[in-house]
């Protein structure tokens, strides 16, 4: 579907979410703005066309413009997506355009995922809890290579929020952990640095807002741009949170 | 106190690696901090450092007697001498501390595999036993210009792992972090800084903070060259920017530009020196490894400046494969495999796949050199304290501390952030902790009255003025055409005139957009003539030192000058004043005297004086420039010498 070889570029339509909050006359709408297909053009390309051309008060947010740094997770024709490896070769010439849904908007296709994810962090205690200070003087404790690989897995999580934007209990129930936060607390589960215990664990995930409120749609399985496994994820978490409970009946 | 002025013992701009992780240490200290970041702090663009950090932990076979010593050696090789011996030694000792304190609070480093491991080692597969005694310790891969394996990895995404890692202590401190805020301005009388004034990029509103210490940690400044760099979109050097402002601080060493070999064409993407330092080679179009002619000794893995110089001879003698977008050259990946290039490698094979559509383990990978580092930027003394400016600290890729002169070897960055903000957060907190604070708040306001009414003055501009857009294209290709690789005096001559024109165009350029809240556009234009100013001392400076050293590559004088320019190039320039002023330093007591680098060319022009001629008051001749004293003597922790029975 890329240009045409040596024809007339395809001509893109973009129907792109149009609300500034801070604007009093501003009203929610859809603007329209065409744009002649480059080679190689993703949606970076693309928005910063529009906004350096047609119109400079188009916000939308990018930073590495490599997929690395999370922020230009957007619907893209409907599905959660990054927006800089989002190649318009791969779309119709109509390509429509909306902020992500759950997080907070900022302006057009702009969103406060920063807020969310500190949140999640924060609910969650999703660093290591060790029980001795750092020692300068030490060598690092061993890990086996298979292990920091498996670490390693769930670490790759970039927070872009597409997961989050595309589960349905995440739309409904905003105290839902989501996703990217059961991927983070299932990441430290597995981590011997952590020293939280099983039935620490339990308090955090097996509750309807943790692993327990996932009704198994799993389109944040299907969106994630890190490819990440999170059907296994949920798995693990459901398997060591139910061996938890079971373990403490039995004291 | 009213909520545009707002009050902390420590304001951190950048919420970055280095600014997070001095934030940590002020916060542990029991100090207030605030970080203002440009963007949620783990968007920050340490997340994209791909291929690792240098630490001379010596835990595998080809890292066997590594050691902090034979760091530094190639840290001031690497820097063409350029760098502070000093702080390249404090840096070296630190490295291993701080990689094993981020494995403390969670980094998943690639670990030694005892046994048998396969490598790519100069076009060579090879077997080599890792000890059983050293499972399980942080692992190492090779990198450029470096004597042993010593760069510590999580697969592609060390930087990732890093800043979520430090974040995640950012967050367990309960620091505040307000994101999506800009500083525009420092606030600062008599010499003493006492904070920052910040726009919110949610509302485009002013405030002030006022804090004891300020901490400037934003990062490099690519992109002056326009899209011509592996920077992120955020790398526009606003931190060096409001130092340079103030007219009392100066930036050093700005001509001082990395080209990083391996960036994905067109996009500029970078593509790790991982890749090379796993085995990876490069091509020309005539699929010729041309590389082991040009340096038999270190191959691809020479230093960054010295691959890319060789690469873009390679491309002028017509060996590039030629695209509507310029000409490129080829990495081969394909005989890494598939199972290390999805493994070790993953955000490699990602990106290519992503963007190219490619996939490294069957397909040859478009390259070419972009602008990839700042090594330049405020210039500090080993406290990280600013020169002139009390209670202005800065760290990281922002600052110029300066342990990478005028090359900075890969890995070296991300272990910086690291170690700067773990030395440079102690000094802060030391410093806010004895340091009786006076606010005055009409200072506060009148900055930012003054920042106000730069934003008022670009949204009350009319007319048909060119487009802040358009300035920034012309500045990218001037900057990438006349101030890149190759270096010249008429064209540097020509950059200084078009950056000077372009800065007399962006004082005519007109907004089309005046919508409320952060504006993009407005935005954007806040940011032009800073990063014009930035460019024209680039240029400026890399044509007053005629001389080549490190990345710093003249063709008109290609060889390092140590008679003449063993120094550092400093530049004031107050917003106010018309011409930014020049004048250099020495670069430091020095240790290991200057001599090849054992890569690129061996012919040079020799210093004229002694080394204790050199040596002999230079910390007096510094202080002159506005060097400001430090908490352990200066020249302390230099270790002299004791390189002399490793060379």
């Amino acid at each position: 579907m890329t240009s045409n070889e040596g024809g007339a570029p395809r001509r893109l339509r973009f129907e792109i979410f149009r609300y500034n909050p801070e604007d009093p006359g501003s009203n929610p709408q859809m603007q329209t703005y065409e744009l002649d297909e480059a080679p190689y053009m993703s949606l970076f390309i693309a928005l910063n066309q529009i906004r350096e051309t047609l119109d400079p008060s188009l916000q939308f947010d990018f930073a590495c413009r490599s997929a690395i740094c999370g922020s230009c997770g957007m619907m893209v024709n409907g599905r959660p997506a990054l927006g800089c490896r989002t190649l318009t070769s791969d779309l119709p010439d109509v390509i429509r355009l909306h902020p992500l849904p759950v997080f907070k908007l900022i302006g057009d296709l702009s969103v406060d995922t920063g807020t969310w994810f500190r949140e999640m962090v924060e609910k969650s205690e999703a660093w290591i809890h060790a029980e001795e200070a750092f020692d300068p003087e030490a060598q690092e404790a061993r890990m086996d290579d298979e292990l920091a690989q498996a670490i390693y897995e769930g670490e790759r999580c970039i927070e872009c929020g597409c997961c989050v934007a595309s589960c349905g209990v995440a739309n409904v129930n905003e105290d839902f952990t989501g996703p990217a936060g059961l991927n983070r607390i299932a990441r430290f589960m597995m981590d011997p640095r952590d020293k939280r215990s099983d039935a620490d664990w339990f308090e955090v995930v097996s509750n309807a807002d943790g692993v327990f409120g996932c009704l198994g749609m799993m389109a944040c399985h299907d969106v994630c741009p890190k490819e990440l496994p999170l059907l296994e994820v949920y798995a693990y978490l459901r398997r060591k949170t139910l061996a938890a409970a079971f373990a403490g009946k039995e004291e | 106190m009213s909520s545009d002025l707002i009050s902390t013992d420590v304001l951190v701009i950048g919420g970055g690696l280095a600014g997070e992780r001095c934030a940590i240490e002020a916060a542990a200290a029991g100090h207030k901090v605030l970080i203002l970041s440009l963007v949620p702090p783990r968007r920050s663009h340490s997340c994209a450092a791909q291929g690792g950090m240098q630490a001379a932990l010596g835990n595998c076979v080809k890292a066997d007697g590594d050691n902090p010593t034979v760091h530094f050696l190639d840290t001031v090789r690497g820097s063409d001498w350029g760098a502070d011996q000093e702080v390249a030694r404090i840096f070296t000792e630190e490295a291993p501390v701080a990689v094993r304190e981020l494995a403390h609070l969670g980094v998943p480093w690639t670990r030694v595999r005892g046994g048998k491991n396969s490598y790519v080692i100069k076009g060579e597969r090879v077997e080599i036993e890792e000890s059983i005694e050293n499972d399980g310790l942080i692992m190492h891969r090779d990198f450029g210009g470096t004597a042993k394996w010593r760069a510590c990895y999580a697969a592609a995404a060390t930087g990732h792992a890093a800043l979520y890692a430090i974040d995640s202590e950012v967050v367990r401190l309960g620091i505040t972090v307000r994101d999506r805020t800009e500083a525009v301005e420092l606030i600062h009388e008599g010499g003493r800084c006492q904070g920052a004034v910040a726009r919110c990029l949610r509302t485009g509103k002013h405030f002030a903070v006022v804090a004891k210490a300020t901490v400037i940690a934003t990062g490099g400044y690519g992109r002056i060259y326009g899209q011509y760099t592996t920077n992120a979109t955020i790398n526009e050097g606003m931190g060096a920017v409001i130092a340079l402002n103030t007219g009392a601080v100066p930036l050093g060493n700005m001509e001082a530009v990395q080209f990083h070999p391996t960036a994905l064409a067109p996009s500029n993407i970078l593509v790790t020196e991982g890749c090379r330092g796993d085995g990876a080679y490069l091509l020309d179009k005539d699929l010729n490894r041309f590389m082991v002619d040009a340096e038999p000794e270190k191959q691809e893995l020479a230093s960054r400046d010295v691959v890319s110089r060789h690469m873009k001879q390679r491309m002028r003698d017509g060996k590039g494969v030629d695209t509507p977008y310029g000409p490129h050259l080829w990495l081969d990946l394909r005989h890494l495999g598939e199972q290390h290039l999805t493994t070790k490698l993953r955000e490699v094979w990602e990106i290519c796949r992503d963007f190219v559509g490619l996939d490294p383990a069957r397909d040859l990978i478009p390259v070419q050199p972009t602008q990839h580092y700042s090594m330049g930027g405020v210039r500090v003394n080993k406290d990280g304290q600013a020169y002139n400016m009390s209670g202005l600290f800065a760290a990281g890729e922002a600052a110029c501390w300066d342990m990478h002169g005028f090359n900075r070897l890969g890995g070296n960055s991300l272990a910086e952030t690291v170690v700067a903000g773990r030395i440079v957060g102690r000094r802060v907190a030391e410093f806010v902790a004895d340091k009786d604070f006076e606010i005055q708040t009409s200072v506060a306001f009148a900055a930012m009255k003054k920042a106000e009414r730069r934003a008022a003055e670009w949204l009350n501009r009319t007319g048909s003025g060119p487009s802040v857009y358009a300035i920034r294209n012309a500045m990218g290709e001037t900057m990438m055409g006349k101030v890149g690789i190759f270096r010249n005096g008429e064209e540097l001559e020509e950059a200084v005139a078009e950056i000077t024109h372009l800065l007399a165009e962006c004082d005519k350029a007109v907004l089309r957009s005046r919508v409320p809240g952060m504006n993009p556009e407005l935005t954007f234009a806040l940011r032009l003539k800073g990063m014009l100013r930035l460019a024209l001392v680039t240029a400026k400076g890399a044509l007053l030192r005629t001389e080549s050293r490190g990345a710093h590559y003249r063709s008109d004088y290609p060889l390092r000058n140590d008679a003449e320019w063993l120094s550092r190039t400093l530049v004031r320039w107050a917003d106010d004043e018309g011409e930014p002023t020049f004048s250099y330093e020495p670069v430091g007591e020095i240790d290991l005297p200057p001599g090849h680098r054992g890569y690129g060319s061996d012919e040079r022009i020799e210093m004229r004086e002694s080394l204790e001629q050199y040596n002999d008051g230079v910390y007096e001749r510094q202080a002159v420039h506005g060097r400001l004293a430090t908490v352990e003597a200066a020249g302390s922790r230099l270790r002299r010498g004791e390189w002399k029975g490793l060379v």
